[in-house]
């Protein structure tokens, strides 16, 4: 099908459209000129100018995650590709689809340290799951094509294609490379039949069993997670989430154990030490969810179902792993369960229960109220009963309010929890609210928020402004990098090295600066009209909470402990301080 | 059950496409995934459908050269990993060029002993030689220790390729 030749911007903007992009987030600059001329003469592509390019790729999975779709990021060369890195970065591991478009230098000049010239592919490839560089401008349209296609199947993940200006600039005609094959690139996405049908007859004979279900769950779609929810339902099996998996299946659940690892639930830790069966569905066996490996579920044969064959025996050695997309296998799965009509072990289970409803009698998340201070936990435990009857989308930002708001927060839903699970990334929070509120107009988008952490993206209240994002940021003030503190009370004898933020902003005085409503809450009493007038307000809120300084997170598995040495509040702590080897780990 | 493994020596074969930066994204996954590499050749072999073919000798436990395989077959422009050490027979050959200097009966003896190893002699001058030879990476090995004393100044080696024996390709 030949077509007139069009410019290789046009050509970019054809693909995008044709890929069914509606929203990219980015920043312009010198090397991109002719990509931001193309977008100003079309309409049918919005663009979302951020502050920072960071951001825009926080941005780009904060819509993504919530929509199931893949977030487009446009930069420049140099200091814009290098901005983006860690939003890439946190994308690989998180498993979030991204397509990152760069600007660079004309081919001519790369490598001549041309003005803002960066090796953007040479940079980005340890953390992208795949890069172009551009340098024919007959390749540009496939390219584009191929890199959303590896963007978003198989396990997702951040996509760059970076962009000569000349290549943008030259023309060519635009062919349609849309659902191509890739001559190497295929995952397979069918399980092998035979292996879903030993995993099925292992969980029919297990008395002891554990759903693990991880992010992967939430990746595969929202079918995934309404096939998973069917089958633990028909299993009766109890079923514990990882941080990314949260809302893969409702929390509301009975068989919800809630969440598993450092900060995860006693009841969830405990059986995860002592089930004889695990059934891993798109989780990764992550250290913060291990604990110590040589004490990890000791006595448990492991099932382990991924899309990605190198997370299988990476550090946990299991007994069946099958290799393909999790909806696909759970569909299976379902489908010979109910064949064979399978009856698992009825007495067993119940004393499992029995067992496992004792762990829960233990109440991991208690903690000691205060009518003068505003404690943390009860800071989201009235948030959480505010918005529970609503659509709410939550982000966090990376530390102590982020463990809590994973405790505390309930989802019945894939899709409305983001948060930065592998990297970690501090700033993350407000960039993908405001991804999130672009996806979702009227939906409720909360960040909840650290006072450090916020301030590592804070400019892009001013995006939040310009586009009259109504996100709310609810800061759990207490004044100290609170996971920083905690690790240092735990580890390094109290000695609060540099931890503690000595001139914090004024949060409602900055509120007004950048056009936004700013709210404070220093007593407990006002928690519940500060969270209400939050919700009822128009526009962007900031809401700056002065919470108990000194509170640390629990329940935790100190590193280097096991699933059943948890520590459950700050008695425990005195009691077993952490061994050498937990020391050195992070 | 994580047991202490033993370390094993495993050559394996990764056919690409011949694009630019592939071999970065190989060498790139070795050094940030903290793998060993012992030696690592690559070349085109195939220039109609631009494959180039990688032979990379690695070590590590069973479980590391189990990641290996899986983490190689997940970039983008890999066609096949084959790990020519467990599946069947495998040769492997590399090829050496070695500089001896010397005189007299030191530059007879490394003659005589280069000719006991079938290396051939590539370039001559009154006081050097530079030899050719292929074989084992084990033969090689001796082949230049051998020539230490004898004025061995400079060596070049190719690193291992390797291929199966008998009728299949990989």
């Amino acid at each position: 099908m030949a077509t007139e030749p069009v410019s290789g911007a046009e050509i970019v903007i054809k693909a995008l459209v044709d890929q069914g992009v509606e929203v990219i987030f980015g920043y312009p600059g010198g090397a991109v000129l002719p990509l931001y001329d193309a977008l100003f003469k079309q309409n049918q592509i919005r663009h979302i100018l951020v502050r920072h390019e960071q951001a825009a790729v926080h941005a780009a999975e904060g819509y993504a995650r919530s929509t199931g779709r893949v977030g487009v990021v446009l930069v420049t060369s140099g200091p814009g590709a290098t901005n983006a890195v860690t939003g890439l970065t946190d994308a690989l591991m998180d498993s979030v689809p991204i397509v990152c478009l760069t600007g660079q230098v004309p081919t001519h000049l790369i490598g001549n340290d041309a003005f803002q010239e960066a090796d953007t592919t040479g940079i980005t490839r340890p953390v992208t799951k795949h890069n172009y560089l551009v340098k024919s401008i007959g390749d540009l349209s496939r390219v584009i094509h191929e890199a959303f296609h590896v963007a978003r199947s198989g396990r997702p993940g951040p996509v760059v294609v970076d962009l000569p200006k000349d290549i943008q600039q030259a023309k060519h005609e635009y062919v349609n490379h849309a659902n191509q094959r890739h001559r190497s690139y295929n995952p397979q996405m069918k399980p092998d039949r035979a292996l879903v049908e030993r995993a099925v007859e292992m969980m029919a004979k297990a008395e002891r069993p554990l759903f693990y279900i991880g992010g992967g769950v939430v990746n595969s779609g929202i079918a995934a997670s309404q096939l998973l929810t069917e089958f633990v339902r028909l299993t009766g099996f109890p079923c514990t989430q990882t941080l990314m998996g949260l809302g893969a299946f409702p929390a509301s659940d009975p068989l919800s154990l809630g969440m598993v690892g450092m900060h995860g639930m006693y009841e969830s830790n405990h059986a995860m030490h002592d089930c004889d069966l695990m059934i891993n569905i798109g989780a990764r066996f992550d250290d913060r969810v291990t604990g110590r490996l040589t004490a990890f579920s000791p006595g448990s044969k492991k099932i382990h179902v991924d899309i990605d064959p190198s997370s299988i025996n990476k550090n946990v050695h299991v007994d069946l792993a099958v290799v393909g997309d999790v909806g696909h296998v759970i569909e299976d799965m379902l489908r010979i369960w109910k064949a064979r009509q399978v009856k698992p072990n009825g007495k067993a289970l119940a004393s499992w229960w029995d067992q496992i409803n004792k762990w829960r009698g233990r109440e991991c998340l208690r903690y000691r109220p205060s009518n003068e201070v505003i404690k943390p936990q009860y800071m989201l435990q009235r948030l959480y009963e505010a918005i529970k009857g609503r659509d709410y989308y939550i982000t966090t930002e990376v530390g102590q309010h982020q463990m809590w708001a994973a405790q505390f927060i309930k989802f019945e839903k894939p899709n409305h929890w983001m948060t930065s699970g592998g990297l970690g990334t501090m700033g993350y929070g407000l960039p993908a609210a405001i991804g999130v509120q672009i996806a979702h107009p009227e939906a409720l988008v909360i960040d909840v928020a650290g006072e450090a952490s916020i301030l590592m993206n804070i400019q892009e209240m001013s995006t939040a402004a310009q586009y009259r994002l109504p996100v709310k940021v609810f800061i759990m003030n207490n004044r100290w990098m609170g996971m920083v503190r905690q690790w240092q009370e735990l580890l390094h004898g109290g000695r609060y090295s540099e931890s503690y933020s000595e001139s914090l902003p004024d949060f409602v005085k900055l509120a007004d600066a950048f056009g936004w409503t700013g709210l404070r809450a220093t007593k407990p009493a006002e928690m519940d009209g500060i969270i209400k007038t939050m919700i009822e307000t128009e526009g962007p809120v900031i809401v700056d909470v002065a919470v108990d300084e000194r509170e640390n997170c629990f329940p935790m598995i100190p590193s280097g402990a096991a699933h059943n040495e948890m520590l459950l509040g700050p008695d425990d702590q005195q009691a077993s301080p952490v061994s050498e080897e937990g020391m050195v780990l992070v | 059950m994580q047991q202490q493994q033993q370390t094993e020596r495993h050559t394996i074969s990764v056919m690409v496409d011949n694009e630019a930066g592939v071999l970065a994204r190989v060498i790139g996954l070795f050094s940030g995934r903290g793998y060993n590499i012992e030696s690592l050749t690559v070349a085109e072999v195939d220039a109609e459908r631009h494959f180039s073919r990688i032979t990379v000798v690695t070590s590590g436990t069973p479980m590391v050269i189990e990641q290996i395989k899986n983490q190689l077959r997940r970039l983008v422009p890999v066609h096949r990993v084959t790990d020519l050490t467990v599946e069947g027979p495998s040769l492997e050959r590399e090829l050496i060029l070695v500089k001896v200097k010397g005189t007299g009966d030191k530059r007879v003896e490394s003659l005589r002993i280069a000719d006991i190893f079938r290396a051939r002699v590539v370039d001559s001058t009154i006081e050097s030689f530079v030899f050719e030879m292929t074989g084992s990476t084990e033969k090689l090995t001796a082949f230049i220790n051998l020539m230490q004393p004898l004025g061995l100044v400079e060596v070049s080696r190719t690193g291992v390729v390797a291929i199966s024996r008998g009728p299949e390709a990989i």
